[in-house]
């Protein structure tokens, strides 16, 4: 009962900060939404038990993700109106992506798939169930290459991303602490002997 | 009927008094914490003041006697009577929640902390999780509220204060990653039980490196000198909360302290053994002081006070670090020596390495 009311509470606030993601006109305000919906969803999984999920939602998406989006958002300087220019030119395509995204999202999350019958509420674990142990027991072996594989191409994107915007300049002071650390007295101070 | 309190309490629904119990279970860790944020403020004035060979707070006392144990309450009156005061064109809701979500984050990560073998709130299992998650949203409070001032000196204050905390969270994950293996779980009181014996058990030995950057890392995620650039008074005045008065400031002021007793308690718990006495068992015997001598939760207090006091004597003795310094230590050092560090604990586990990992996890 108490969870109900809970339930239904946490999906109202995501609905609402969804909604409100695109529709805020300022885009830290939007930003900052995003931040309230993954929270509320975070709340939820922790109604489901999934309290691993939960937690990493909440420390990678709102702890690092969002912060580094922020800090991008805060330092534009959006002029809104060019931006609204030319919405009824793109609305028959965005209503087409929109519908687009719609079905495939009902086609494979739908009812179908993961309805009730098919896919029945979890059942209810002790206090001594670690859900973060099952989950790495199945990473780690069922799922073992997928898993790695991942890794890899998410190493791989990001020595990419720094390759592609490393940039060295050339005749630029650096500073170099190792030589820093190691330096003497001799080479700075010299006593003369007046 | 005459109706007692105690029958009164009996004809409660259940619901109702679960949470009552927690309400007041709640009071009792945030009372005294509260008044450690009070005296916290005292003890750095003062010991800073002894650093530079100065009195520190010496006017304001109880009744003309203990001169300068009162300051933290005339403080505290003070920043009550201020104006609180609205930076114009400032975004109102966000310049309001800006400092109450710093508290929340600083005063929530209490809920997991043990202070003795069975003595917490929420002995949840994936304490060290929330831990993380909870203290990672401390920097909304700082962000929202550079950017809600309206100022420029508050947005680089919240810049610096974002890239910094970035970068110096994900070695304090990997630290924390490093005491989940060495402990083999993620619950704090196992994490502490795990470090059962004497100093030689606990696990600031073998995870030394991990020790050290946990604790540096924990001084720069709470924006405390030589990591305070986020206020940087020389160069932007007070950084993100350059525009708050009075209780506005106050709470960020609590925010900040809070955060830096959570970090201190943590680093005891987490490396030092937690309410672990360094005496071996048979000091217990000792006529007189033998209960202080064994396991309590005074070790956990001495413990979290000798981190504060490392806080306190960092301020007074380091000179504040430049942004690309602070940058260049967190991912170009912290973070490959935990990583290196990872690799050898996971070793020394599978290794079971005598005295700290030969028991069964």
């Amino acid at each position: 009962m108490i969870e109900q009311l809970f339930f239904y509470g946490f999906s109202a606030i995501l609905i609402f900060a969804g909604v409100m993601v695109i529709t805020a006109r300022n885009s830290v305000h939007a930003a900052l939404f995003l931040v309230l919906a993954f929270c509320t969803s975070a709340a939820l999984w922790l109604l489901l038990e999934a309290e691993f999920l939960a937690m990493t939602l909440v420390l990678v998406y709102v702890g690092a993700v969002m912060v580094l989006f922020l800090f991008v958002v805060m330092m534009l300087d959006v002029n809104i109106a060019p931006l609204r220019e030319g919405f009824i030119r793109y609305l028959p395509v965005g209503i087409l992506v929109t519908t687009l995204i719609a079905v495939e999202l009902a086609m494979t999350v739908g009812a179908r798939r993961f309805g009730l019958d098919i896919m029945p509420a979890p059942v209810r674990q002790g206090p001594e169930y670690s859900n973060t142990e099952t989950l790495g027991l199945a990473l780690y072996t069922d799922y073992l290459y997928p898993f790695e594989i991942a890794a890899v191409i998410l190493l791989v994107a990001m020595v990419a991303a720094i390759v592609l915007t490393m940039r060295r300049r050339q005749g630029v002071k650096h500073q170099k602490p190792e030589q820093q650390v190691t330096v003497r007295r001799e080479d700075r101070v010299k006593l003369v002997k007046m | 009927m005459p109706e007692t309190p105690l029958t009164l309490w009996a004809s409660l629904p259940e619901p109702l008094v679960t949470v009552l119990v927690i309400l007041f279970k709640i009071t009792l860790i945030l009372v005294p914490l509260l008044l450690s944020v009070a005296y916290l403020t005292l003890a750095e004035r003062k010991i800073i003041g002894w650093i530079q060979v100065r009195m520190g707070p010496n006017r304001v006392g109880f009744f003309g006697v203990a001169k300068g144990w009162a300051q933290p309450i005339a403080d505290l009156v003070k920043m009550l009577m201020k104006e609180f005061i609205w930076p114009r064109k400032a975004n109102r809701f966000l310049f309001v929640l800006a400092p109450i979500i710093a508290l929340t984050a600083a005063v929530g990560a209490w809920a997991v902390i043990p202070f003795d073998d069975g003595l917490v709130l929420a002995d949840v299992n994936a304490g060290l999780l929330y831990i993380l998650a909870i203290t990672s949203l401390g920097v909304y409070g700082i962000i929202i509220a550079g950017w809600a001032s309206n100022s420029k000196y508050a947005l680089l204050g919240a810049m610096r204060s974002a890239a910094q905390i970035i970068a110096y969270e994900i070695a304090m994950g990997f630290a924390l990653v490093g005491v989940l293996l060495a402990a083999g779980s993620l619950n704090l009181r196992e994490i502490v039980l795990a470090q059962q014996g004497g100093v030689i058990d606990w696990f600031w030995l073998p995870l030394f490196p991990l020790f050290v950057i946990y604790f540096i890392s924990g001084v720069a995620e709470t924006n405390r000198a030589p990591f305070d650039v986020a206020e940087g008074e020389s160069e932007i005045v007070a950084g993100f909360h350059v525009e708050y008065s009075g209780m506005g400031f106050a709470v960020f002021f609590l925010a900040e302290y809070a955060a830096m007793i959570l970090i201190a308690a943590l680093t005891a718990l987490m490396f030092l053994g937690g309410w672990y006495s360094p005496f071996p068992d048979t000091a217990t015997e000792t006529p007189m002081i033998g209960v202080l001598l064994g396991p309590g939760i005074h070790w956990l207090v001495l413990k979290t006070a000798f981190f504060l006091f490392l806080y306190l004597w960092f301020r007074a003795t380091f000179p504040r670090y430049r942004y690309d310094q602070i940058m260049r230590l967190g991912w170009k050092v912290f973070i490959p020596v935990t990583i290196v560090w990872l690799l050898v604990v996971a070793v020394a586990v599978m290794g079971e390495v005598p005295p700290w990992f030969n028991h069964p996890l």
